[in-house]
Formats: structure tokens, sequence, C-alpha cells
């Protein structure tokens, strides 16, 4: 946690109200977003007990297994999903928009919390290899669901994606509470921080929250007693009235079990929707829709490979994905930092106290002065900036400034006295192409200036071997992929 | 041990190591504990290498490390084989030191096909993964290559067919700034060390040991090699009558200061702990601290009597280091030195000070004035490097409080299918070392 996000929790707890830590969002909001709150069958790995789901607030859709341990049912209810996850990603996907053309938009799912993304993992892991002939045929929405579900899971790895998203961390990358990181993953608790119900604070909704009775757990796993008190005895009765074969019993058990699902997740699918509309009436940043067109290339990119019948994902990547996967991983974080940093004075401030920024007047510049040691005279005009920051970059650091995000510059000197530091800065980039420098495209003494030394353009991916070239020190060529029949049977048996 | 016994025993390893090159299919790797003469051994590799006809790449991390490596084997050659050729590749960004531009020996260039003729070619990691070549090397050294990540060493692994693997693995591993379990368990996890990922697939390639730390002194090795080695234990070259540090000025009056560096030159060890108290990073009291201690080792004129020279030695500020955990710690600690003139101490952090040698280490410790312990802060690697830079003496500044917090936060790391637990953990290291320490207190005011 930075200083600066620990005294907003400082200031959470004193006016008992959660505080903002950002000036604009961060994430791509959808004007449609599916809302998707799971439940699991406690003590199951994945067993999947109801989904509350749906991209129209007034209208939810409950899917259950009313016998999670029984895999027909299973299937049945991964078939029912499937048909819903499809229907919605289809509807982004209509026709083909033209070579090195994303689509117009994407979709974007939303789980209440962390554990909602792994479940969602597992789920596809668990449906991806599944085949819709052999011994134990699926409807095709089941294989189906899985690679959507596991492309999902993989996007939401990725720091600039935006197409898969938890609410808790969504809105705890931009509200600082009172409660401790752990209890933040309650999204009833988080929300009663931010937004608390008139007359109470903060700390007094977030209390009242805290009771399951009144706000269910928002899943993947449930209360211990609605397990005890309601659930248990409901399976039960399900599986006793099909043994003997009373459809009415069975009927009628259902239809309750519907009926308590529904309440236990109801509450959720509200707080879902309130989390939504939080975010979206935060202004986004400057970069936010730039990083949502790489969204929808990739999914444009997906929809065009399971149209030509792609495989599902590996179960796990080889050693060249897996150093290629991190590479780009890596390089995302990267961007997104300075995403962020660019399009925020207030995550800008954080860097500003660690050094890694600095911001201050100009205190003298040379607009016109020129490097003339090469063949042709270029220009090269100096600034220096004075500020009271900390300043970490040395001679020959590359330097980046919000304003002018385009122009390359170079640290010449950094001269410290006292509290105040001098740096020196050569311009090079960016200010047009004669050896006078374009109206504005050089700080003039007096102008307020920020630079930092990360960079926020896209770095272009480092090279690695060709997957059949893969070097003896990490095990030599893999294998040709083929999804195998047995890759589908681990996980349910 | 004496020097003697010492060099003889450092000797048989070394000749061990480059004998078993001759036969083994893949590749050897060295485990080298800190200061046990890495350099020299990857030095006699290298010459070992050409002279028995190969050419010879060499792999290190950091253009820093590059540096250093060329100088140390032209040095060498100099003194053997005077018509070998050094190629030192290097990327646009990087200005060669003059440490290297000063011999003959060496070449320069940003492009390997300008060193065709040198028989020895060094660079980092990095830059040798841009390189594209149909011939392949037929020997590889690598360089600190517990700090290599795998996913590096799958970019470079292609260039040659045999190496020799050298490093510390008691140092910090690789790290990531994205936490991704996806590939936990994986024998070819990419955010793993080099070496891990070449032991995993080739079970064939052997390992050997650097026995004994020119380093380190007697009072260190042990402490250092329990606490961070415990099944690779190793010994300090030198007995403790062969390392000595003095005053030239003696203290006036009392203070903790001079009483911390007093015990630290008598017994190799410091703790100077501050009043308990929880801190931001930047703790000014403790930065303070860092700053008098060094400050004070060069007004009272301090020098060593060692193996290295006959006559007493100045510690003088290039001789002096203060560790840190993070880099703003490093940044306040600096500008305190710069306050009481003594700017040329050199300043850094855990990460940058690895591979570094000096007299006295001021070491902040990473734990002070913390109210948790985070996995950053437990690492062994890092508790280690701070360490065990030291020639002579160490001080350890910190809050008192230690002990008390490393009981309420023990380590939570989660396990992993197929992952070994890795020893010592760094909260046990922890402990070890706070236990040593504890017998050299010295209460500041």
């Amino acid at each position: 946690m930075t200083t600066l996000t620990s005294l907003a929790k400082v200031e959470a707890i004193a006016l008992d109200r959660a505080q903002l830590i950002r000036t604009v969002r961060h994430v791509h909001v959808s004007s449609r977003p599916l809302i998707f709150v799971p439940l699991q069958l406690a003590g199951e790995a994945c067993a999947p007990l109801a989904v509350m789901v749906g991209d129209e607030r007034g209208n939810e859709r409950l899917l259950i297994a009313f016998e999670p341990r029984d895999r027909t049912e299973r299937f049945r209810f991964a078939a029912g999903l499937g048909e819903v996850i499809l229907g919605y990603v289809n509807g982004y996907a209509a026709g083909d928009p033209g070579e090195g053309v994303p689509y117009p938009d994407a979709p974007q799912v939303w789980v209440p919390n962390a554990g909602g993304l792994k479940f969602t993992e597992l789920l596809g892991r668990s449906t991806r290899f599944r085949r819709t002939d052999g011994p134990y045929p699926v409807p095709a929405s089941v294989p189906l669901l899985g690679r959507w579900v596991t492309y999902l899971a993989e996007r939401s790895q990725h720091p600039l994606s935006s197409l898969f998203l938890s609410a808790t961390q969504a809105l705890t990358a931009h509200w600082a509470t009172g409660q401790s990181a752990t209890e933040d993953q309650n999204l009833a608790t988080l929300l009663a921080w931010i937004a608390p119900p008139p007359g109470l604070t903060g700390a007094q909704a977030a209390l009242l929250a805290e009771n399951p009775a009144s706000s269910p757990p928002a899943g993947p796993v449930t209360d211990p007693d609605f397990d005890r008190d309601v659930l248990e005895g409901l399976i039960k009765a399900i599986e006793e009235a099909r043994q003997t074969g009373n459809v009415t019993t069975c009927d009628r058990a259902q239809a309750l079990m519907a009926r308590q699902l529904h309440s236990v997740l109801k509450p959720t699918w509200d707080l879902m929707w309130q989390a939504v509309d939080l975010l979206r009436s935060l202004p986004p940043g400057d970069h936010v829709a730039e990083r949502w067109r790489t969204d929808r290339f990739s999914f444009t990119g997906y929809v065009r490979y399971l149209r030509e019948d792609g495989f599902p994902q590996a179960r796990r990547d080889a050693a060249v994905d897996a150093a290629r996967r991190l590479a780009r991983l890596e390089n995302e974080a990267q961007q997104l930092a300075a995403h962020m940093a660019y399009d925020d004075p207030l995550v800008m401030a954080e860097y500003r106290m660690t050094g890694e920024a600095f911001a201050g007047p100009v205190v003298r510049a040379e607009p016109d002065r020129l490097d003339e040691t090469g063949k042709r005279a270029r220009l090269r005009p100096w600034i220096t900036v004075e500020t009271t920051d900390d300043v970490l970059a040395e001679r020959g650091a590359d330097l980046r400034s919000p304003a002018r995000p385009a122009q390359q510059a170079r640290v010449i000197e950094v001269e410290r006295a006292g509290e105040r530091t001098r740096v020196t800065i050569e311009l090079q980039s960016g200010m047009g192409r004669k050896l006078v420098p374009e109206p504005g495209s050089v700080p003039a003494p007096g102008d307020v200036v920020c630079y930092t030394t990360f960079k926020a353009e896209f770095q272009p991916p480092p090279k690695f071997p060709d997957r059949e070239d893969t070097p003896w020190t990490h095990g030599g060529p893999p294998p040709e992929y083929v999804p195998r029949d047995e890759e589908a049977t681990e996980e349910w048996e | 041990m004496s020097v003697a016994e010492a060099t003889a025993r450092a000797r048989l390893a070394t000749e061990e190591i480059l004998a078993s090159m001759e036969s083994v299919p893949r590749g050897v790797v060295v485990d080298s504990p800190p200061g046990a003469g890495k350099s020299t051994l990857v030095v006699r590799a290298a010459t070992e290498l050409v002279r028995r006809g190969h050419r010879v790449m060499v792999i290190a991390q950091t253009n820093e490390q590059v540096d250093d490596l060329t100088d140390v084997l032209a040095g060498y050659l100099a003194g053997h084989d005077g018509d070998l050729r050094i190629g030192r590749l290097y990327s646009e960004s990087h200005r060669i030191g003059r440490r290297v531009e000063r011999h003959q020996s060496v070449v320069s260039a940003k492009s390997a096909g300008e060193l065709l003729e040198c028989q020895v070619v060094l660079s980092t990691a990095h830059k040798w993964a841009t390189v594209t070549s149909d011939e392949q090397w037929a020997w590889a050294i690598v360089d600190e290559a517990y700090q290599m990540r795998s996913d590096l060493l799958l970019r470079v692994a292609g260039l040659f067919a045999k190496a020799l693997f050298v490093g510390d693995p008691g140092q910090l591993d690789p790290f990531s700034v994205v936490e991704v379990d996806r590939w936990s368990g994986l024998s070819w996890d990419p955010t793993t060390s080099a070496v891990e990922v070449l032991l995993n697939h080739n079970d064939h390639v052997p390992v050997k040991r650097l026995p004994v730390s020119w380093r380190l002194p007697a009072s260190a090795a042990p402490v250092v090699s329990e606490a961070f080695y415990p099944f690779n234990p190793f010994t300090a070259a030198t007995s403790p009558q062969e390392r000595r540090l003095e005053f030239g000025a003696s203290a006036l009056g009392d203070n903790s200061v001079d009483r911390a560096l007093e015990l630290a030159a008598r017994s190799g060890w410091a703790l100077y702990e501050l009043p308990r108290a929880h801190k931001p990073r930047t703790d000014r009291e403790a930065v303070r601290a860092c700053a008098e201690l060094a400050a004070r080792l060069l007004e009272r004129a301090a020098r060593t009597i060692s193996e290295r020279s006959p006559d007493p030695l100045p510690v003088t500020p290039d001789r002096i280091a203060v560790g840190t955990a993070h880099r703003d710690q490093a940044t306040a600690v600096r500008a305190a030195l710069a306050e009481r003139g003594a700017e040329s101490v050199t300043v850094d952090t855990a990460n940058r000070l690895q591979g570094r040698e000096f007299d006295v280490t001021i070491v902040l410790h990473p734990l002070s004035g913390r109210r948790d312990a985070t996995a950053f802060h437990l690492e062994a690697g890092r508790l280690c490097v701070l360490t065990s830079r030291h020639r002579h003496a160490c001080v350890v500044v910190a809050r008192k409080g230690i002990p008390d917090l490393l009981d309420a936060h023990p380590s939570v790391a989660p396990v992993h299918l197929n992952v070994p637990v890795k020893f010592p953990d760094g909260w046990e290291a922890q402990q070890a070392i706070m236990a040593h320490l504890e017998r050299h207190r010295v209460a500041a005011p």
C-alpha cells in the first residue's frame, strides 16, 4: 500500500466514509455489462450450484444445478449457462468487421470478487475439453462456454484489459475505505463504506452489512448457516422425490430451492449494479478508450479463432508460450502504470513521493539551443526544472512528460542543493522539423512541468525462439498440442 | 584456516571444476557463496576453454558486471597470454567504463559481427538475446546465473552448445512485476531462476561448489553460512588474526555511535538499536543513524589490516557501503550523508549491491520500524546480500522489536505442487541473524 493510500484510509476512518483515491476512472465500463454472480457447493473445488446472470438490471436469470454433485445435472446447468453467455457474447460479434479492424464494441463481464474470477477459470477448465460426441456427449454450448470463460479468465490477468472485472477489485482501485484489505473483499461492506445509506456512517453501514442474513455472501462460497439450515434439506428432498418418482414433490422442492437461491443471490445482484453505477459516474481517464480498443482487438481475434474451429486453450503453457505471455503481461503492467500516472495526478503524486517522477517550475529554458556536434545541426533545447521532490533519475536517463507524452527527453544534469533539486533536461523530439521549435512544444520559464522515467508507449515484444526450437535448457521442443480425450475426463470424475 | 590452506582448498575445487568441463555433455553449475572467487573462476574457465580451442561467450546480467569481468579478464591475460583478443559487445544506451577502455586487448563493438576475431566475447544477457547467428558457440559462461530469469535464458540458450553456470544461490531471486501463479509447478516457470529451470530438465548437469569465502571475515562466514546456506556450509579463508579494523583517531567522550563502531571493529558485528517505534519507510532517525555511522567511520580514520597488504590501509569512502531495502531509503541516506560531507560513500539497495564488496557495511534492516513483515521484507536473499558484502565489519541499524515482529508474522508463502520448498525460508534466516545480532547490541539514545 502506498503512503497516499494509507493516508486516504486514515481519512476514511476519521471522516467515516470511503475516500476517492483517483481523480478519474481507470477501467472501461460497458454500456451493457453482463453481471455474473456464481455460487458453488461448499467443499467441492468447482461444483457450480447456481448463477444469477444477465445484462439488464430488472431482468436477472437464475440458473441452478439442483444436484451439484451429479454430472448429468452439472452439464444441464453448464449447457444452460452456455446459452446465456454465448447469446451475450455473440451479440457483439455480428458479421466480420474486416481485416485489421476490431468489432465496434466488446462484451464485458462482471463478477463480485476475486473468488468469482477463480471460479470462472475453474469452470472453464472443466468444460472446455468436453466433447459433443463419444461416450459422454454434451451439448455444443458446453465446450464453447468453456472456451469463452477461459478466454475471459485469461484476459482478466492482462493488466490492460477490462473485459472481465471483479467489482471489489475495481472499486478498491478507486476508493480507500476504513476497513482492512481482507474486509474490502466483501462487496457488501465495501459498498457500505463507499455509499452508506442516509443517516448512517460508513462504519455503521459496514457493520450492518456484515450480517449474512441481510447481506448474503457474494459467493462463490455460501453462508454455512444457509447450507446447513436450508440447502442440505432441499437437496435431500429433491433427491428423495426423484428416487420415488414423485414428480409433483420434486417440482415443488425445486421451486422452493429456486426461491431460496434467488433470495440469496438477489442482494448481491443489486450491489453489482450499484458498483457498476458508482464506477460509471467517475469520468474515464484519457487512456481508457485506447485500452478498450486493445480489448476489442483481442475479442475480435478470438471470435475469428473460434470460427476457424479453434482448439480449446491448452491446460498449461509450453516453455516458449509461458515466456511470451509473461513478457506481454509485464509490458502491459508497465504501460498501465504509465497510463494511470499520465491520466491521474493522484497516481502521479505517488510516484513523485517515491522519486520516480518530479514536478516543478521551469526556471531556465534555451528553446533555440542547437546541437552542432554532428554533420547537421539539430534542435536540442535545454530546460532546467527546479523541484522539491526527490529525484531518482540520474544523468542520461530517458524522461517523459504527461503533458507531451511523445516528446523524448534526457537528463543532462541533476544538481542537488538542500531541499531543492535542479534537473536540466534536453528535449529531443516533438518540436517540428525546423531548427526553431513549434510554438508551445518547449516549456517556457514559469511553466510547471512534470517528468517521469516511465513511458506509456507500446514496447515491441522481445524475441523468443520458435516452439520447435525450444533449447535443451528448457527440455527441448515440446510435442505438438492436440487436445486429447483424457484432458476432458480429469476434472469431472 | 590459514590463507595458505584456503588457497589450496580453493585451487583444488577450481581444478576439479575445470577438469569436469572436459567431459560433461551439456554443462556444469557452480554454486558460489559470497566472495568465494567467482570472477576468478570465470576468468580461469574462459582462458582454459580458449586454450582448448573454443570460442567462448560470457553472459552477465548487468553492464556493470560485464565491465567488471572484462576488466578482470583483461588484467589476468595481460600477465599470462598477451595476444588473446577480448570482445566487449554493448548496446546503444551503454557507455563502456574506463576500466575496460584502458585495456588494449579489449575490442568494443555494438554488433557481434565486428568481434569475430575475439576468442572471448562478453555482454549482458539482454544484449546477447538480440544476437542472431547461425553459428553456435561451443561454450558459454553464464555469470550470476541465479539472478537470471529463466525466460531470459530461453532467449539466449540457442546460441551455445554447452555452458558453465556460476552464481550465488543465496542472493536475491529474480522476480516479476506481475503476480501470476499460472506457471507455478511447471518445470519451465519463466519467473524462476535460470539454474532452477536448467536443472529441472537436465539432471545430468553436475552442481559443484566453491568452498571458501575470501571476502567474509572469520567473524561473518559461519554466521552467514549457517543462516543462509545451512546445507552447503562454507568457511572463511582468513583467520581472525589476519583481518583487523582499527581507528586512527580515538573517540572523545562516550557515545553510542562510537561504541557501535568499536564493537563492530572488535567483533565484526554491531546492532545499533533505536528505540521501538512504528515508522514510515524513510524513518528519519534510522536514516540519520546510518549516515552518522558512516561519517564517523571516516572521521575516526578507520584502517584495515589484512592479507592484502602488510601495512594498514585507510578505509576510504568507496570502501564503505550503506545498504537498504528500498530506493527511497537509499535516497534519504544519500542526502543525509551529503550533509555530513560524506557523499562518496556508496548507498544502494540490496538488489544493486549484489556482487559488490566493501570493507565495512552499514545495513538499514529491512524490517526496522515496520508494522508488518511482508514476503519482500522477509526474503532471505535480501538480508543475505546486505549482511555479506563486508571484508571487516557490518553494522546493522534497526528499531527495537524485530524478533517480536517476526513472531507475529510467521511466513505464509503458499505451497504449490511440484515446487520444492526453499530452504532456508526468509523468516528462519531473519531469526538466525537477529539471534546473532542480539549479542552485539548497542542501544542508541
